[in-house]
C-alpha cells in the first residue's frame, strides 16, 4: 500500500525521461536559485522552479507533475536566459506539462482547456478563430468566459474576429493532427 | 536595393492586431523591404503547441517553412515574437536528423528548415540604419516620451533569436530616437506581462501589466511603443480592467512601433488605423501635431 510519503520515491526513470525529452542536462543545476529570482509567476506557484529543478533530480515525479507551476509558467524565458548552466530552464517545464497530460496530472484544468480549445480552432480551420476558441473554452470549463466585460470594447474595434479565417487546405493541416495521433 | 522576403503575419494579424500587420505592410513598403505572403500560412500553434507537444509545434510551423522554402526569397519575417519563436526553434531543432524525420514524415512534404527568419523589427534596422531612417522622417515625433516595452520574447532565449541583447535591447529605442521621439530607459523592456495567462487566471495579469503601467506613468511616459501583438492587446484592451483590479486610472496609449514609425515617415492615421487602438491615442497624437480630426473618427 503506497502511503503518501512513498508517492514521491525516487525514479530514476523520471530523471532520465525528462532529460531526454528536453535534451537537457538536469544535474547541472547547482541550486542558485538565478531562475526563480527572475521568474515573473513565481509569487503564484506553489513550487519555485529551482525547486523543480531539484526535485527532478531528486526523481520526485508525482510531486512535480501534479504541480500548479508548470501551467502558470508564461514561457516568458528569464529562467532559460538566467540560468549560469545554460540549461534551458523553460523547455523543461514544456516536457514537464507533456508529461503531466500522459500521465493525466494536470492541476490546473482551465490553462489545459484553453490550450485545447485554441488547437481545436487550429485543427479545424488552420488558424485560430478568435470567438471560436472562446465558445469551445466556455463549453469545456463551462464557466463563462471571465473576461466578458472586454467583449463590447473587442468586438467594437473588430478585434474578436467573429467569423473563421480559414485557408485553402485545411485538410492538410487536420493531416498534421491526425498523423501526429497516430504517432502517439 | 529592394530584397523580397516570405511574409508570415500569424493568427493576430487577421484579428486582434490587424492595426500592426497593416501598419507593418506601410513601413516595410516605405524602406524598400519587399514582403510576400507565405501562401495558404497556417496557423503556428503559438504556446499551446508547444505547451503540449514539440513535435506537434515543429511539425505546424514546418508547413510553412516548407511553403516558404519554395518561394524565392531572402528569408522569413514575421512581426509577432510569439510566431517567430516558434519558427526560430523549429528551424533550430530540425536540425537534429531524427527530429528532422519524424517531422517531415507528419508534415508529408520535404522540409529544408534552412531559410534565415527573423523579426520585421530586425529586418528594418539591419536594412536601414537608424540615420538612413532618420533622413526618411517627415513628421518628427518630437515632445512625445515613449518607453520601448520589448515583451518578453522579442529577444530571449538569446541562442535562439540572435538579435539584440537579452537583458536590455536597444534596436527600439534608437529607432524611436531617429524618429524623433524622446526615449526614456525603461526598466521593464523586457518583463513578461502575462499575456498567455490572460483568459483563465486574471488576477496574475492584471498584477504583471499593472507594473508595466505603472512604472511607464512614473517615468512620465505619454506612451508605450511596443512590438508585439499579445503584449499590445493585454496593455490596451485590458487596461481597465487592470486598472479595476490595482486602484489606478492609467490612460496609456499602447502603440506598435510601426504606427509612430509610419506617423513620422508621414503616412496617415487613418492609414495607421490608430482608430483600432483601445485607449484613446488622441492626446499623444496631437503632441505630435497631428490633425486633430481622431476625435470624430472614433
Ligand atoms: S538558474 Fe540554472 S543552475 Fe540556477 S537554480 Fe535555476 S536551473 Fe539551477
Ligand atoms: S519561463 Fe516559466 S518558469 Fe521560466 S521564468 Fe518564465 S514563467 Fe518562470
Amino acid at each position: 500500500m503506497p502511503t503518501s510519503s512513498t508517492t514521491d520515491r525516487f525514479d530514476s526513470n523520471f530523471l532520465k525521461e525528462v532529460q531526454e525529452g528536453s535534451e537537457q542536462n538536469l544535474t547541472r543545476c547547482y541550486q542558485c536559485g538565478n531562475c526563480t529570482a527572475g521568474c515573473p509567476l513565481s509569487f503564484a506557484y506553489d513550487i519555485p522552479v529551482n525547486r523543480i529543478m531539484r526535485m527532478l533530480q531528486a526523481g520526485e515525479k508525482h510531486a512535480v507533475l501534479s504541480s500548479k507551476a508548470i501551467w502558470l509558467c508564461a514561457s516568458c524565458e528569464t529562467c532559460t536566459t538566467r540560468c549560469p548552466n545554460e540549461i534551458d530552464v523553460a523547455r523543461i517545464m514544456d516536457v514537464l506539462r507533456h508529461m503531466a497530460r500522459r500521465e493525466g496530472l494536470v492541476a490546473e484544468p482551465p490553462v489545459r482547456h484553453m490550450w485545447d480549445a485554441f488547437l481545436n480552432s487550429v485543427e479545424k480551420y488552420g488558424r485560430v478563430f478568435e470567438a471560436g476558441m472562446m465558445a469551445n473554452f466556455v463549453r469545456r470549463t463551462g464557466r463563462f468566459w471571465t473576461d466578458a466585460d472586454l467583449a463590447p470594447v473587442a468586438l467594437g474595434k473588430g478585434k474578436l474576429g467573429l467569423r473563421p479565417h480559414g485557408i485553402k487546405h485545411p485538410d492538410e493541416v487536420q493531416r498534421i493532427f491526425a498523423r501526429f495521433r497516430e504517432q502517439l | 536595393m529592394s530584397k523580397q522576403y516570405a511574409y508570415y503575419p500569424g493568427c493576430s494579424a487577421m484579428g486582434s492586431s490587424i492595426e500592426y500587420d497593416i501598419s507593418t505592410r506601410a513601413l516595410c513598403k516605405s524602406l524598400g523591404v519587399e514582403l510576400v505572403d507565405i501562401p495558404d500560412w497556417n496557423c503556428c500553434g503559438s504556446t499551446p503547441a508547444h505547451a503540449s507537444d514539440h513535435l506537434l509545434s515543429a511539425s505546424l510551423v514546418a508547413r510553412n517553412l516548407a511553403i516558404a522554402e519554395s518561394m524565392d526569397v531572402e528569408g522569413i519575417i514575421t512581426p509577432c515574437p510569439s510566431c517567430l519563436k516558434n519558427l526560430k526553434t523549429t528551424s533550430l531543432r530540425m536540425q537534429r536528423k531524427d527530429f528532422h524525420e519524424k517531422v517531415e514524415s507528419i508534415v508529408e512534404r520535404p522540409v529544408r528548415a534552412d531559410l534565415p527568419i527573423r523579426s520585421v523589427l530586425q529586418t528594418v534596422v539591419e536594412h536601414c540604419s537608424p540615420q538612413s531612417i532618420a533622413e526618411h522622417v517627415s513628421k518628427p515625433l518630437k515632445s512625445l516620451k515613449v518607453v520601448p516595452y520589448y515583451g518578453c520574447i522579442m529577444n530571449r532565449p538569446p541562442d535562439v533569436m540572435t538579435f539584440d541583447d537579452p537583458e536590455n535591447p536597444t534596436s527600439l529605442d534608437r529607432l524611436m530616437g531617429a524618429l524623433g521621439a524622446e526615449v526614456l530607459p525603461f526598466p521593464h523592456k523586457v518583463d513578461c506581462c502575462g499575456a498567455s495567462l490572460g483568459l483563465v487566471r486574471r488576477e496574475l495579469v492584471t498584477r504583471l501589466s499593472g507594473r508595466i503601467l505603472d512604472a511607464a506613468a512614473s517615468l512620465g511616459a505619454d506612451a508605450i511603443v511596443t512590438a508585439c501583438p499579445m503584449c499590445q492587446l493585454n496593455l490596451d484592451l485590458r487596461q481597465n480592467q487592470i486598472n479595476r483590479a490595482n486602484g489606478t486610472q492609467h490612460s496609456m496609449p499602447i502603440f506598435y512601433y510601426t504606427q509612430l514609425a509610419g506617423l513620422a515617415l508621414g503616412q496617415s492615421e487613418s492609414c495607421l488605423r490608430m482608430d483600432k487602438l483601445c485607449v484613446s491615442p488622441a492626446k499623444a497624437l496631437q503632441q505630435v501635431g497631428a490633425p486633430a480630426q481622431e476625435e470624430r473618427a472614433r
